[in-house]
């Protein structure tokens, strides 16, 4: 039998506030143990959280991104839980109403077709510490520096159907994140977490298979293996006669394998009620559509222009639009208007992506403005310098800060695509080389490059290598 | 007279005119702790050494002529509830026995602020949780006026050294009558403030949507001006009121004439004991005699007060004492062999029974499946509730009902029986559950001799009010007497 594998996920993103979500530690990565902690991050008795608006702020931006209905008024619960890394023993987050709820985002697929998928709901929440594990001491140990950084969960409907779908939503996700500057997005350092959900079901039947939640996924590429393994383990089990259980698993990435954790039985009572220390949040309407004017242009709209209106390759088209200063100066070059984009998307995907790459620096702080990049590609375009000399020119323009057209004459760069003073040239050449025409009427069609280089060999250069190629072939076989 | 028989505002008149010195004074009350405290047991942890030195660097200040507030030198105990730097904080718990907060609560910040003398750290029930401050861990301390009945609770060890000269006036917290009630036991003076009104920032939570700190003292005056000193909005605290509060103390009034007091039928019925009902009911015609109107005017939903106070609370609080499980601070039990043996060892060790049976009742009603039958129903009727107490007050200024329905009872006569002991607070949860303000005063005194409590409650941040009719009722009354004698 055929399988549709379903996939629905939830993502949780650390926001990029300067400060924690309820106090005023700093929030920040990768510092000495428990520097970054006060009384209230750390649960002391007695303390009292304090909202951080602008945790509201980024979470209803990321609202927006997803096309959200903004619930501006709404509260926050307590989720009930005994953990070593959760010093108060509950986490304050958000049950019934979410900030932002009911949205969807459309995704590109590989093959360019775009794809909606649903939004449930974002809420804000606060992160917890980490148990840190070491040789000289046999116990846990716990580090409070991550306790109240400031989450959001985007929760997705089951609409994926298939581990590159997945993918795809989450690469969106991600770049709109980035995007709208809320969070920095940092794989390794966790700052994006996700939580799979898996079922399958036989191809054409309209209702879902018993799902599996997967915990611990890490990476993008761990969350494609893991749907794949999860799919294929809940087929098996359902072409053996068997039926799926749901359950909590957690992915071993090393091992390949998801193990289980808690069957639904055991699944947690978190015994949520509404946070009796912190007020309903309140954000005035105003606020809430000011955020909205304030969103970006976002990757996903990008994507589809790039592709769909300038005809860029979906490659090129996301390669671009992954990195904030490539899909800048590529908007500011289509605004300018000079140049095909096509070209100046090549230029941007290899001599500029190669340069930033070897020097680690963003295009952003070189001399090579949109303007001078696209007088470059315009002028390779025309034909007035080949396209070895546009490399000499690019390097020309960051080692100098001069305009094309001035580096072009001082290098003498141009190149002659005049037809009859190329012709009268051609002709010159042929003259001398009756052997080498000989030879190509009678089959070496290698001659050819051969009388092409020697004609561009007498222009000194600088003849227009295209142009010269065609005047050499139509005068041999005149 | 002894300096610790004095009023918080005597005292400082004196020491404005040099008539005494803040060394004197704190002398006084540790020479009165030093004679009584054997028998009353009213503290948990007793600071002399920091007190002296505090007393001794306010005279130095007065010396200089320099500007100080009223409460200046002003002997204070504190509830061990209340987080204070440097100074053990057990909540009567063996959770907290060794627990140091690295931080003060911020009505501490007020207190030390205004350069008073902390006399130490005030015995109370196990986390607040208790009429009776018998469930502390530590110790049971005594009603002052028959050191053989309980001085209420939970803030027990503040209203009991308050009585006894212990403290000229203490902190103690209310989270469904835990100050007014042993107030009315010990016969002196405490008031419930508004919700919001004081910063709960560094309260060990018990509930914290009907948690507030309050004053006790032996006069209104006092009162007045210690919840002047702590009042007041702190961004450190979500649900402190941004308002402007007045000085209490400054605007103390003792007119009655044209003030409207309700008299709600619930509170005067079965269960309250009849001599109680009949001081209560003398002190309201009294002010009634002197210009004031009585009312009568009924408050129906009352009867179901102490089924949701019991609900939200043990609700708020199964999740507040969450945080108690050995990996942090505290009690953490010696032997274990798993994380999760650890926490249940820890628990089960470090709380008491009440607390035990609070956690329960408040995880239950909190579980799946009942959240909806228990939590949700009681905060609908905590929205009845408050909405019959908006009615009422549209119509008249203050309510006068019993603080509690009888006198202080004997050690343990009810500790076997939750509640019977539950019982006592019927008259003061209401106001909790509305989030009003509420004093309770003296009004007499039982057969036996135990002190009477007449509970004056008010509108949302009407402090001043009930203020006003207190220092008129005391003034009527000539003072509410003199500290005991304690044998």
């Amino acid at each position: 039998m055929d399988y549709e594998i379903v996939v629905g996920l939830e993502v949780h993103a650390e926001l990029n506030t300067r400060s924690k979500i309820y106090c005023d530690c700093k929030n920040a990565f990768g510092l000495e143990v428990n520097t970054q902690v006060c009384p209230i991050c750390m649960g002391m008795p007695g303390t009292l959280p304090t909202l951080n608006e602008k945790v509201v702020e980024y979470a209803i931006k990321m609202g927006h991104a997803l096309g959200c209905t903004i619930n501006n008024v709404c509260k926050q619960d307590r989720k009930n839980y005994f953990y070593p890394d959760l010093p108060k023993a509950y986490q304050i987050s958000q049950a019934e109403v979410p900030l932002c709820q009911n949205g969807k985002l459309e995704v590109m697929l590989d093959d360019g077709t775009m794809k909606t998928i649903g939004v449930t709901r974002i809420h804000i929440e606060e992160d917890a510490g980490k148990l840190l594990h070491d040789d000289s001491f046999s116990g846990s140990l716990v580090d409070l520096n991550r306790c109240g950084v400031p989450l959001i969960e985007i929760v997705s409907e089951p609409d994926m159907r298939s581990s590159a779908e997945a993918k795809a939503y989450l690469e969106t996700i991600k770049s709109i994140l980035q995007y709208i500057n809320i969070s920095d997005c940092k794989m390794q350092e966790g700052s994006i977490r996700c939580d799979v959900n898996v079922s399958v079901r036989p191809k054409g039947s309209d209702k879902f298979g018993t799902r599996c939640e997967m915990k611990n996924v890490n990476s993008f590429s761990a969350a494609v293996r893991g749907i794949e393994y999860e799919a294929k383990r809940q087929i098996e089990i359902l072409e053996n006669g068997g039926t799926v259980t749901q359950e909590t698993r957690r992915w071993d990435d090393v091992k390949g394998m998801s193990i289980s954790m808690r069957s639904k039985e055991d699944a947690q009572d978190y015994r949520y009620f509404p946070e009796p220390d912190l007020l309903t949040i309140v954000v005035d309407e105003n606020k809430v559509k000011e955020l909205k004017d304030s969103l970006p242009e976002l990757p996903n709209e990008k994507l589809k222009r790039y592709v769909q209106t300038m005809g860029l390759s979906r490659v090129d088209a996301s390669l671009i639009v992954e990195n904030l200063d490539r899909a800048a100066l590529m908007d500011a070059c289509v605004e300018i208007g000079k140049g095909s984009p096509k070209s100046i998307a090549k230029w941007i995907l290899a001599d500029i992506s190669k340069y930033m790459n070897d020097t680690g620096k963003s295009i952003l702080d070189t001399p090579l403005t949109a303007a001078r990049l696209c007088d470059l590609v315009a002028e390779i375009e025309k034909g007035t310098i080949s396209n070895s000399a546009g490399k000499t020119v690019f390097e020309a323009i960051i080692a100098e800060d001069k305009e094309v057209a001035e580096i072009i004459a001082e290098k003498g760069l141009s190149q002659n695509s005049d037809t009859s003073a190329l012709e009268a040239i051609a002709k010159e050449v042929l003259a001398a080389n009756e052997k080498s025409i000989n030879d190509y009427k009678n089959g070496k069609t290698n001659a050819l490059g051969y009388l092409v280089g020697q004609c561009m060999k007498a222009s000194k250069g600088k003849a227009n290598p295209g142009l010269m190629k065609e005047i050499v072939t139509r005068l041999v076989n005149e | 007279m002894e300096l610790y028989e004095k009023s918080a505002f005597e005292l400082s008149e004196m020491l404005k005119a040099k008539e005494c010195s803040a060394a004197e004074i704190t002398d006084s009350v540790f020479g009165r702790i030093g004679k009584t405290e054997a028998s009353v047991e009213a503290y948990v942890t007793v600071c002399e050494e920091s007190a002296r030195e505090q007393a001794k660097k306010v005279d130095e200040m007065i010396a200089e002529g320099k500007q100080l507030h009223p409460l200046a030198g002003i002997p204070i105990g504190i509830k061990d509830n209340i987080s204070t730097k440097g100074i053990l904080t057990t909540c009567s718990s063996k959770m907290l026995y060794n627990y140091v907060p690295p931080f003060n609560a911020t009505v501490m910040n007020k207190v030390n602020g205004a350069e008073m003398v902390v006399t130490g750290k005030l015995n109370m029930d196990e986390f607040a949780m208790g009429s009776s401050t018998e469930t502390s861990y530590f110790k049971k301390t005594k009603n002052p006026h028959d050191l053989t009945r309980i001085p209420g609770g939970s803030s027990g060890g503040s209203a009991a050294a308050v009585a006894s000269g212990e403290a000229i006036v203490a902190l103690g917290s209310d989270t469904g009558g835990s100050i007014r009630q042993p107030s009315a036991y010990c016969g002196v003076v405490g008031l419930k403030p508004t919700y919001g009104s004081v910063s709960r920032f560094g309260l060990v939570a018990f509930a914290s949507s009907l948690d507030q700190i309050g004053p006790v003292g032996r006069t209104v005056k006092d009162v007045a001006m210690l919840q002047s000193l702590i009042c007041g909005h702190d961004r450190m605290d979500a649900t402190s009121k941004d308002i402007a509060y007045p000085d209490y103390a400054a605007n103390l009034k003792n007119d009655v004439k044209g003030l409207k007091i309700g008299i709600p039928d619930e509170y005067f019925g079965e269960g309250i004991d009849a001599e109680v009902k009949d001081a209560v009911m003398a002190a309201v015609k009294l002010l009634e005699k002197n210009g004031a109107e009585v009312k009568k005017i009924s408050l129906p939903s009352t009867a179901y007060a102490l089924n949701s106070y019991y609900i939200i609370s043990s609700a708020e609080a199964s999740s507040n004492l969450a945080r108690f499980d050995g990996v942090r601070y505290g009690y953490r039990t010696e032997n274990y062999d798993s994380l999760i043996d650890m926490y249940e060892k820890t628990r089960s060790e470090g709380f008491g029974d009440e607390v035990k049976r609070r956690i329960m009742l408040g995880t239950f009603v909190l579980s799946s499946g009942f959240y909806d039958a228990y939590y949700k129903k009681a905060k609908l009727m905590q929205k009845k509730i408050s909405a019959e107490f908006s009615e009422a007050f549209a119509d008249v200024d203050v309510i006068a009902t019993p603080t509690v329905p009888s006198g202080a009872f004997k050690i343990g006569e009810n500790m076997g029986d939750p509640l019977k002991m539950y019982a006592t607070d019927i008259c003061t949860v209401t106001i909790n559950i509305a989030g009003l303000p509420a004093i309770s005063v003296p009004c007499g005194k039982t057969a036996n001799g135990m002190p009477i409590g007449m509970q004056l409650i008010g509108g949302h941040f009407r402090e001043q009010t009930l203020l006003d009719t207190a220092n008129a009722y005391e003034t009527l009354v000539g003072g509410f007497g003199s500290i005991p004698k304690i044998v």
